[in-house]
């Protein structure tokens, strides 16, 4: 599947400009809320009309401003997959799953009764939307989607409404019922484990714009920009001064980084993530090398100032003085290790995590 | 007591027929007239939308005699419009059961438009798209998704419509008159025979009307209670 994207509207307080091209079979979409994300998604589907801008979808136009075309939304052949459902609230299951279809009584029976039976609705086919389960509503929205059978599916920010336990079961479910689904799958998303989970290929937009775009695991490792990197879950940020290709001085942090790979000439920003540290105890070893201030301290690692820290069911976080405040979050059984060695004197830097931001 | 009955026996019930059939049929035009208008205002963009509205709205906020006034304007044999209807088609709007039918539908019509309205702007936009992405026309999405969601309320326009048409008195009196038998509703037969000074024929028309009024009422509770049947009782 090819999909392209170019759309250009006037928001609110910024312009969305999206222009994107791609031959994956799952797009991700990440982004914070009001970043325009939901508006690229509805302007694929046709439900948003962009000001400017070029769709098309396995060779065939949807929209092109400069050319007049603007297909309905009836005319896209696109599967939208709603935040809430959006089940028609007075039809039974077997009605919503009915309502596109075209062709004979007989013909939309048969489609109906196999789409029950694929999303396992046996037994719910005369039951109204309101008497269903989360989990439910979103086969019943899924089924009623793929019978239209779409060139393409979007989903709206899928899970945002549900409780932990429920999204977890969902989110398998959904990859299950995607899996044998050839045609192209865009999800909107803001939280990273959704999208992570989800996309071969992923864009970060922020305030209307792409700021990177890429394969998703690619763009996790190395975000590139300082958007993708918050978007992605990474807490620590400081600002940076290249000094050479292998020297750099984080400034918040007062931590002076010498790397073994380059170090990027856009570099501004040096971002590090919570989980990632290393604890160090008792730096004063012989033999130990590593870069040292003139008090002895070490020039490379993070004093342990501890600033506070909070206790989660699966781990603590510990929270750092260091300019700005540092986040070290640390899994629970690594907290007995720190309960019986004490706190740790230092907290040193893997160089390979070390993220070389815009 | 046996003045009472004596009374019912000689009754003439004709003001309660003409009565419930201006109610029905106006209640009928209104329905769909309503929904129609309703349609078009909640697609509307928002400047023609409060024009539209005002519009539509007046005959409920101004007096009737105010209505009953344009009307008369309107389709009076002496006026174009009255002189061309009679002229060309025969038709008699001014001191007819027409007119009563006319009189009610203008008077009530808001009321079944205004329900129809806030029932279906409150309906999630999400169904519209979804409808859309599926494959529905407009037309379709709006009598099989909208129209049924929006039963509670359009439901209890319908009875309100109906209510209000069925005592209409104001316009009716004015354009329709009181001819007995023809035009004569049971609000005119009300203030006829209390300038008569006959307080027990008009108590006993006051009960018939009560009791409408009553079960009217009663209905609507039915329908929007069994909506509400979830949120348990207090």
């Amino acid at each position: 599947m090819v999909v392209t994207v170019e759309i250009q509207r006037k928001l609110d307080n910024f312009l969305l400009d999206i222009n994107f091209h791609s031959e994956s079979r799952r797009i991700g979409i990440l982004g914070a809320s009001g970043c325009g994300k939901s508006m690229t998604l509805k302007s694929i589907a046709g439900i948003e009309l962009p000001d400017e801008g070029h769709i098309e979808v396995e060779g065939r136009t949807l929209f092109d401003k400069n050319e007049k075309i603007n297909l309905k939304p009836q005319m896209r052949n696109v599967g939208y997959l709603f935040q809430n459902y959006a089940l028609f609230p007075t039809m039974t299951v077997e009605k919503n799953i009915a309502a596109g279809l075209k062709g004979s009584k007989r013909e939309k029976e048969a489609r109906v009764r196999e789409m029950v039976e694929k999303f396992r609705l046996q037994g719910l086919e005369k039951r109204l939307p309101g008497q269903l389960s989360g989990g439910q509503q979103q086969r019943v929205a899924l089924a009623r989607i793929m019978a239209y059978e779409p060139d393409m599916i979007l989903l709206d920010e899928p899970f945002s409404a549900l409780d932990m336990y429920l999204k977890d079961q969902l989110q398998r479910e959904l990859a299950e019922m995607l899996a044998d689904y050839e045609g192209t799958v865009i999800m909107v998303s803001h939280n990273r484990d959704e999208v992570y989970r989800f996309s071969e290929e992923l864009l970060v937009i922020d305030q209307g714009k792409i700021a990177v775009s890429g394969k998703t695991k690619e763009i996790f490792r190395d975000p590139v920009s300082r958007e993708a990197a918050r978007l992605t879950g990474c807490k620590n940020f400081s600002k940076a001064r290249r000094i050479d290709a292998h020297t750099v001085e984080a400034e918040d942090w007062g931590v002076t980084f010498t790397t073994e790979r380059e170090i990027p000439e856009y570099t501004e920003y040096i971002g590090y993530r919570a989980h990632d540290f290393i604890p160090v105890w008792n730096t004063e070893q012989d033999g130990e090398d590593g870069a040292y201030n003139g008090d002895g301290s070490r020039c490379d690692m993070l004093r342990f100032n501890l600033e506070s820290s909070a206790e989660l069911p699966f781990e603590k976080n510990y929270y750092i003085k260091a300019g700005k405040t540092v986040c070290w979050f640390v899994q629970r059984e690594k907290v007995r290790e720190l309960e019986e060695r004490g706190m740790p004197d230092y907290l040193a830097f893997d160089e390979e995590k070390l993220l070389f931001l815009k | 007591m046996e003045e009472i009955i004596q009374i019912l026996k000689d009754l003439d019930w004709s003001p309660l027929f003409i009565s419930l059939k201006t109610g029905v049929v106006a209640t009928f035009i209104s329905f769909f007239l309503g929904i129609f208008a309703a349609r078009k205002v909640v697609k509307a963009t928002p400047g023609k939308k409060a024009v539209i509205d005002g519009i539509l709205t007046l005959p409920m906020v101004l007096p009737p005699t105010v209505a009953g006034f344009f009307l008369l304007l309107l389709f009076s044999r002496r006026r174009p419009l009255g002189e061309f209807l009679f002229e060309q088609f025969d038709f008699k709007v001014v001191q007819t059961w027409l007119g009563c039918v006319i009189a009610a539908t203008v008077i009530a019509f808001p009321l079944m438009y205004r329900n129809a309205r806030a029932a279906m702007e409150q309906i999630d936009m999400n169904l519209v798209y979804a409808g859309r992405t599926l494959g529905m026309s407009d037309t379709k999405i709006f009598w099989t998704v909208i129209v049924p969601t929006a039963r509670p309320g359009i439901a209890s326009g319908t009875i309100l419509t109906f209510a209000r048409a069925l005592g209409e008195y104001g316009a009716t009196s004015m354009l329709a008159g009181n001819i007995p038998g023809k035009t004569g509703t049971i609000s005119q037969k009300i203030a006829m025979v209390i300038r008569d000074g006959d307080y027990l024929t008009a108590g006993i028309w006051v009960a018939i009307v009560m009791i409408i009024a009553f079960a009217v009422i009663f209905l609507m509770n039915l329908i929007s209670g069994s909506k509400m049947k979830h949120i348990g009782r207090w």
